[in-house]
């Protein structure tokens, strides 16, 4: 079983991000359960979203305290906030931001991918909705599923000219992470 | 056709292969997404149905009572503070005997306010006599509305059905789900054909003053109607078995419990955390397991009391209270079990207002239960946020 | 199983609460009735009828004798009578 924890402000489409992931995973057969945790259900406040897929149906319902794989949506969340605690020891984060941060929190062992998804989501989608590309991100650094699954989930996700959109954002979130090092690597 | 989809969603879906005349709800976190859904349906024609806004959950529940009596299949949702101001009207539409199907997206009841999952709303009207029906996941969610209205709409049962589904855990989350086709649910479920309805042509009246002469029969009646249905209910899952190829609903189920020395009952999507646990304790050499209740009205006490024979340590883990006594599973149970004093009962309440309830939550009860029978112990109570006299003092500005 | 929560439409009719009448009871005099119907709708056992002026009456069969039309008659052209 692997477990994803999103971090996101109410309001950014963690939830669409949820399901986006979990569709591509379907799209491989597994078995993910997608699910919300809100905490003040206002604009802007931090809030979670999770995934938990594994190959046979799911039923452990609770929230998500040690994830394999955590997607931040936003570098501010981080402000005054660990949200890297229960991240397993191998455990991959990818960050929507642009400079290479020096995250004090994070292990040895552990990954953590800078993404310029916002950059990206402007260039592509022109609005800065980074979560596609996060996940074409979080599809190259982790290798959970193939791009052509995410590609597969996002047309089911959006219609036809946002899908495309997204799509364009996704492979360059993809291409982005093919060539970069990243920060945990760096540190070992 | 398996889907990925949301719990909302699975319900949609359940009640538009059911071909339901008419749809009536006020919105209200979380159900809302289950009438969002529908009402799509029928604005985009891919549902036959009339969806009537009205201006509370009096209005909605009084408005599927009126349908149904007409003679046509119904539906209606809500949650926590909206099924209680169903409540009287859910009194009449079982005293009036009309098949109907209700969703309960499980919330908390306030005050203090709060939209997440515990149990107290649907327990809270237990004795209203509806039949109450719990999904641990999305495929129940899908299934046991079928069955419901075929269990609801059966000639010998004629009373309505309430499926329970824990609040963002399954309204909320996303899972696969095998959908049926409509071919299939036609052929399980046939057109509604009441034994009676309101009709201008045949005037009758429904709903008449039953004095003290009438009144008792009535309620008898439900009670045994209500007997009936645990016969009934098996009977139903088995057809629906034919059909679809999958056994899902029932009365209880049980999860390595035949050789165990220690059960956790409950209902609700909590038993899936609970197996969960249950396979990571016998991994670890314990004689553990869980029974899992589907049906809580009628009350499968005969059922229950052959499961839990000769198992020495039993918890119901509930989230819900009758405030002043017990856990309300707890209290069913208790007197189910009081010819065997040798079995260890103990109560424990949980995940009230959404408290989150892990693997740990769980292990935790395990440990606990061996050692006491002490009811209604509430786990994960943080010391910090109880007050001794005077609330100000802890929650005033420094 | 039921129980009794459905009678079938006019089974009211066949309580006929003309017994209930104690000492008294309507007499229409049908001498200055302007037809204002008022009667007919004040009577709580929707048993007087009558179209026309001075053609209004009730049916004693379910008349129970409480003076409601005595009383809102505009015309005091109905009185009470000794049974």
């Amino acid at each position: 079983m692997k477990e994803i924890r999103i971090h996101a402000r109410a309001g950014q489409g963690a939830i669409t991000t949820a399901t986006i992931l979990g569709h591509a995973y379907f799209a491989e057969g597994k078995f993910p359960y997608a699910f919300p945790y809100f905490g003040a259900a206002r604009m802007g406040a931090p809030m979670n979203a999770f995934v938990r897929v594994d190959e046979k149906p799911v039923r452990l319902r609770s929230q998500v305290y040690e994830p394999d794989f955590l997607i931040i949506a936003d570098a501010t969340l981080m402000r005054g906030f660990n949200c890297f605690t229960g991240l397993k020891n191998k455990g991959v984060a990818i960050i929507n931001e642009k400079e290479t941060l020096d995250l004090k929190e994070v292990k040895p062992g552990q990954k953590v991918f800078f993404v310029p998804a916002n950059d990206i989501a402007m260039e592509t989608i022109g609005r800065p909705i980074a979560n596609t590309a996060l996940l074409g991100a979080f599809a190259a650094a982790t290798n959970e599923f193939k791009l052509d699954s995410l590609i597969e989930a996002i047309n089911k996700r959006f219609s036809e000219n946002l899908a495309k959109v997204n799509i364009a954002a996704a492979q360059k979130g993809y291409e982005f992470i093919s060539k970069a090092t990243t920060y945990g690597a760096k540190r070992t | 056709m398996k889907q990925f989809i949301e719990g909302s969603r699975a319900v949609a879906e359940a009640v538009k292969l059911c071909r339901p005349g008419v749809i009536s709800a006020y919105p209200i976190t979380p159900q809302t997404h289950i009438v969002e859904e529908l009402a799509q349906m029928v604005a985009q024609g891919d549902l036959n149905a009339q969806f009537v806004n009205v201006e509370s959950e009096h209005s909605a529940a009084s408005l599927v009572l009126g349908a149904t009596a007409t003679g046509v299949r119904s539906f209606t949702a809500t949650s926590s503070q909206g099924l209680l101001l169903m409540a009287e009207v859910l009194f009449n539409i079982a005293g009036l005997r009309l098949p109907l199907v209700l969703t309960c997206a499980n919330r908390a009841v306030s005050a203090p306010i709060n939209i997440w999952n515990d149990h107290q709303d649907a327990e809270t009207v237990r004795d209203s006599g509806w039949i109450q029906l719990w999904a641990e996941d999305m495929q129940d969610v899908m299934d046991l509305h079928i069955q419901a209205y075929k269990l609801s709409e059966d000639k010998r049962v004629c009373l309505p059905v309430m499926i329970n589904m824990d609040g963002y855990i399954l309204t909320h989350g996303i899972e696969v789900v095998d959908v049926p086709t409509q071919e299939q649910v036609d052929k399980f479920l046939p057109k509604y054909n009441p034994l009676y309805k309101l009709d201008v042509d045949k005037p009758m009246t429904l709903g008449f003053l039953a004095g003290p002469d009438y009144y008792l029969e009535t309620r008898y009646a439900i009670q045994s109607t209500m007997s009936d249905c645990l016969k009934i209910i098996p009977e139903i899952v088995a057809d629906f078995k034919n059909i679809f190829g999958r056994s899902r609903g029932g009365l209880v189920e049980t999860y390595r419990a035949e050789d165990a020395q220690s059960v956790i009952v409950a209902k609700g999507s909590i038993i899936g955390t609970i197996k969960d646990t249950v396979d990571e304790l016998r991994n670890e050499g314990k004689k553990v397991g869980a029974v899992k209740i589907i049906t809580t009205r009628p009350f499968p006490a005969e059922v229950l009391n052959k499961c839990l024979l000769g198992i020495a340590n039993i918890a119901v883990v509930e989230k819900a209270i009758s405030l002043g006594a017990f856990g309300p599973l707890f209290a069913d149970i208790k007197a189910v079990l009081s010819a065997n004093p040798k079995q260890k009962l103990s109560n424990f309440i949980v995940g009230l207002g959404g408290r989150d309830i892990s693997k740990q939550t769980i292990r935790e009860i395990f440990e606990k239960l061996v050692k006491t029978d002490e009811t209604c112990q509430f786990i994960g109570i943080k010391p910090e946020l109880l007050t001794g006299e005077n609330p100000q003092e802890s929650f005033s500005d420094e | 199983m039921f129980g009794p929560i459905v009678s079938k439409s006019g089974s009211g009719v066949k309580y006929k609460t003309g017994s209930w009448r104690t000492t008294q009871k309507p007499k229409f005099l049908k001498k200055n009735c302007i037809a204002c119907k008022m009667c007919i709708m004040i009577c709580p056992e929707g048993c007087i009828s009558g179209k026309e002026k001075n053609t209004f009456d009730c049916n004693f069969d379910y008349c129970k004798g409480c003076g409601n039309c005595v009383a809102i008659c505009p015309k005091k052209d109905i009185i009470m009578e000794k049974e």
